[in-house]
């Protein structure tokens, strides 16, 4: 059956809901996705029929929930085509992932000197662990700009990546300019120097197929609330031989073999990486929408998601006084940047709001790219397989009646 | 009257398009900087004391409308009152915008009000008050350049 996002529009009972006596279009997929119903339905299910502890009780629920539990960890192996479900570790979001990357392998295996290859175009969740691994290490950031064509750079890239490069960290769709990494070029330009490649993927699973082994991944790492799952859950795939050999990240209990007082043995991969109870029904939920993603097909998903961009671009920059940024190209997905000029990109949403029509505005946590942008913030309206061309042309005429009611604020 | 012109009447777009006491002032007694981590929006309040009273207010930066606007009028409310006037006038300010309703007291200010129909926005409208809550206290503690304020370090709303 051919993809629309019409009828895609009734797997999500939120998009029901009216703002402002309008009916709502979300337009902010990229800061978090909405739930499809079937998520929804398997997370009740699952607390209704077979929810306790996970890999301990005795009992019949408890036996049932670490099933779902382990079966929601090969499913998300599965969705990332990773040659097993023993180095996929439950996390609660991107951040936490990049985050474990950083203590459990930076701190052990980065001496002074040793550099970090990321670009300017990174989301602060993965520049921020660096930065504190660089303070607390002596260990070099060395940033990648964009080239002329708002891409990143790969020449730039290149030189960058020198013998003393232990990682190359980046993004494989951008949250702001929506563009899509070369991910396997930048996978070999690491790889060529000795380096590991850490891919930050949140904006990535939800609107296109990832394959790590294709990539040329090392570590690959999602948000769970982006892909329609519940907030709490995301995944941060390792290769297995490097993840056999990082101590833990968290200590507690679930991941250790045995405790004494002074002491403790930790489990094997990948319980070791997770202390205390995890997020059992939000796996669940995981479980659900990677299901409800591969129905649907993430190649028709992002096939949707770049014409929809291509349209939005064209029609905002019909606009008078709009601005667009970020490139275009059969590598651009489904986020659009805005500015309206001389009016405020908040008061811009605010507006917006007063329409029913939802979207970000702000430096979207990618302050060194709004630098290199030169523009301190932006609005940005993000598309997901439910947003349609009516939504756009929603978002269309709710920003010409923002600059008409603003007029020229200076 | 729509949400949208109950939040922007017409004299915070007017103050927004023309601010009033823009700009450093020379001498001053107090500078303060304040931001708005949120959205990165930083601004700058001089004060210039005279015998116990803000002799004159202005203030620096860009920022949305409301922020602009809210900048804009507490400049002209603060001016001629004393340094406790003013800090009532703070504490005052921060009620309406928590939606306490306008004291009659906060005079222009009131046409702020409609702010605290918007919770996303109140920190654009305090940030004004909380940069110049500072730089009161700078003042006081005799210092003449303070270190930068966030209007997340303050109380809620």
């Amino acid at each position: 059956m051919a993809f629309d996002a019409s009828v895609r529009r009734l797997d999500f009972p939120i998009l029901e809901r009216r703002v402002h006596d309008a009916p709502l279009v979300y337009l902010d997929s990229a800061a978090s996705a909405q739930k499809p119903a079937r998520v929804l339905a398997a997370v009740d299910t699952f607390y209704r029929q077979h929810y306790a502890n996970v890999h301990r009780g005795a009992h019949t629920l408890s036996d049932e929930a670490t099933s779902h539990y382990e079966a929601a960890r090969a499913r998300t192996a599965r969705f990332l085509n990773a040659p097993s479900e023993r180095s996929l570790v439950f996390v609660r979001n991107a951040t936490e992932g990049i985050n474990l990357v950083a203590h459990a392998w930076g701190r052990t295996a980065l001496r002074e000197g040793d550099e970090i290859v990321l670009t300017v175009a990174e989301h602060h969740a993965n520049l921020v662990p660096w930065h504190l691994l660089a303070a607390e290490r002596g260990v070099v950031i060395r940033g990648v700009p964009l080239g002329r064509d708002q891409r990143v750079d790969m020449d730039a890239l290149a030189d960058a990546i020198g013998p003393r490069t232990r990682l190359v960290t980046t993004f494989h769709v951008s949250n702001v300019l929506g563009l899509l990494n070369p991910i396997a070029d930048i996978a070999a330009l690491a790889h060529a120097a000795g380096a590991l490649l850490l891919v930050d993927g949140a904006q990535a699973a939800p609107h296109l197929p990832v394959d790590v082994q294709a990539l040329g991944a090392d570590m690959y790492v999602f948000s769970g609330h982006k892909v329609g799952a519940p907030s709490g859950i995301g995944a941060l795939w390792v290769r297995e031989d490097l993840l056999r050999t990082w101590p833990p990240f968290l200590g507690g209990g679930e991941m250790i073999r045995s405790v004494e007082l002074e002491r403790s043995t930790y489990a094997d991969i990948p319980m070791r990486f997770e202390a205390g109870t995890p997020a059992i029904a939000e796996a669940v939920g995981l479980h659900a929408a990677l299901d409800y993603l591969d129905e649907v097909g993430l190649a028709a998903i992002w096939d949707h998601d770049r014409a929809l961009a291509r349209y939005a671009i064209e029609r905002l920059r019909a606009v008078e006084g709009v601005r667009v940024y970020g490139p275009e190209g059969d590598d651009r997905g489904g986020i659009v940047p805005f500015n309206v000029e001389g009016v405020h990109p908040h008061d811009v949403a605010s507006a917006l709001d007063t329409f029913g029509v939802a979207v970000r505005a702000g430096h979207h946590c990618a302050q060194p790219l709004m630098r290199a942008l030169g523009v301190q913030s932006t609005v940005r309206a993000s598309f997901w397989l439910h947003t349609t061309r009516d939504d756009v042309d929603r978002l269309v005429e709710a920003v010409a009646e923002a600059r008409a009611f603003f007029g020229a604020v200076a | 009257m729509g949400f949208l012109e109950q939040v922007y009447r017409d004299a915070v777009l007017e103050h927004a398009r023309s601010p009033r006491n823009r700009g450093a002032l020379d001498p001053y007694s107090v500078r303060q900087e304040g931001v708005n981590p949120s959205c990165g929006d930083e601004l700058v309040v001089y004060l210039h004391v005279a015998d116990g009273r803000v002799d004159k207010a202005s203030f620096d930066g860009h920022g949305c409308a409301i922020s602009q606007a809210a900048a804009s009028l507490m400049t002209q409310a603060v001016r001629g009152l004393t340094l406790d006037e003013a800090t009532q006038l703070i504490t005052r300010f921060k009620a309406m915008i928590r939606g306490e309703g306008a004291d009659p007291s906060l005079g222009d200010l009131a046409v702020l009000e409609g702010v605290s129909k918007l919770h996303a926005r109140v920190k654009c409208a305090t940030l004004a008050f909380v940069t110049l809550d500072a730089a009161i206290d700078a003042y006081a503690a005799g210092t003449s350049e303070a270190a930068q304020v966030s209007v997340d370090e303050s109380e809620p709303g």
